[in-house]
């Protein structure tokens, strides 16, 4: 991928395109979607800002490690700005000449993006308040500001 | 020497700034630099004591030496995804 950032909604198709091959008979995709809730409280929309040129960087190396330790051909792609609910605000692609390899290439590169590429969620709630994510602290947190109680990678779609 | 440090989203809000310029004593850590942001920065100070740190956009340490001309981020927990 030219970048791995980007303010427009995100092609699941372009994606997919990007990484099959006549070579490669299985490939996986996972979405990270908006999700209308957090932490009990309605969320409405949010707002994911980047410290860009590290983001770009460090997607390139999760890409490459990924690329270096399966036979795989791996996408990565985050939006970043306002988004709404049910919007596709991360998306993987990983093709393989068989879907093992594919499944673990996928797995891998979206949990190390969790971890780090520098991307911050801004979210907007339907009371009226704004709070920035922090999952580190999701399970200790009983009100006020945002939290994340991200599900594991696999139930979220995609 | 000169460091050119960057604060994102909630560690910028507590700052009420996104960057900063400091003139800092060579040799000098990642952690020297940031104590000296918590003494020139009135809001830096609630900035967690060992923050994520990125040196020239790559994760570094608060025990990596910084040189003159570094970019220094101060990260908060990130949440992509």
């Amino acid at each position: 991928m030219a970048s791995h950032l980007t303010r427009s909604a995100i092609s699941q198709d372009a994606l997919v395109a990007h990484v099959s091959g006549p070579d490669r008979g299985g490939a996986v995709t996972f979405l990270g979607l908006v999700r209308n809730h957090q932490d009990g409280k309605g969320v409405l929309r949010l707002e994911y800002s980047a410290y860009e040129p590290m983001a770009e960087a460090e997607s390139a190396r999760i890409v490459a490690e990924a690329e270096a330790r399966w036979p795989a051909r791996v996408a990565l792609l985050h939006r970043v700005g306002e988004l709404g609910i049910g919007d596709v605000a991360v998306a993987v692609a990983a093709a393989s000449a068989h879907r093992a390899q594919a499944f673990e290439a996928c797995r891998y590169v979206i949990e190390e993006t969790k971890l780090r590429v520098p991307i911050w969620k801004k979210e907007f709630y339907a009371d009226g308040t704004v709070g920035w994510v922090d999952p580190t602290t999701a399970d200790k947190r009983t009100s006020g500001r945002a939290g994340s109680d991200s599900p594991p990678v696999g139930s979220r779609g995609g | 020497m000169n460091v050119r440090i960057l604060l994102f989203a909630t560690y910028a809000d507590l700052a009420g700034r996104g960057s900063v310029e400091l003139r800092v004593a060579p040799p000098a850590t990642v952690a020297d630099v940031l104590r000296q942001l918590r003494d020139l920065v009135p809001g830096a100070a609630r900035i967690p004591e060992r923050p994520l740190v990125a040196l020239n956009q790559v994760h570094a340490r608060l025990e990596t030496p910084v040189s003159d001309g570094d970019e220094l981020a101060v990260l908060p927990p990130m949440a992509g995804g």
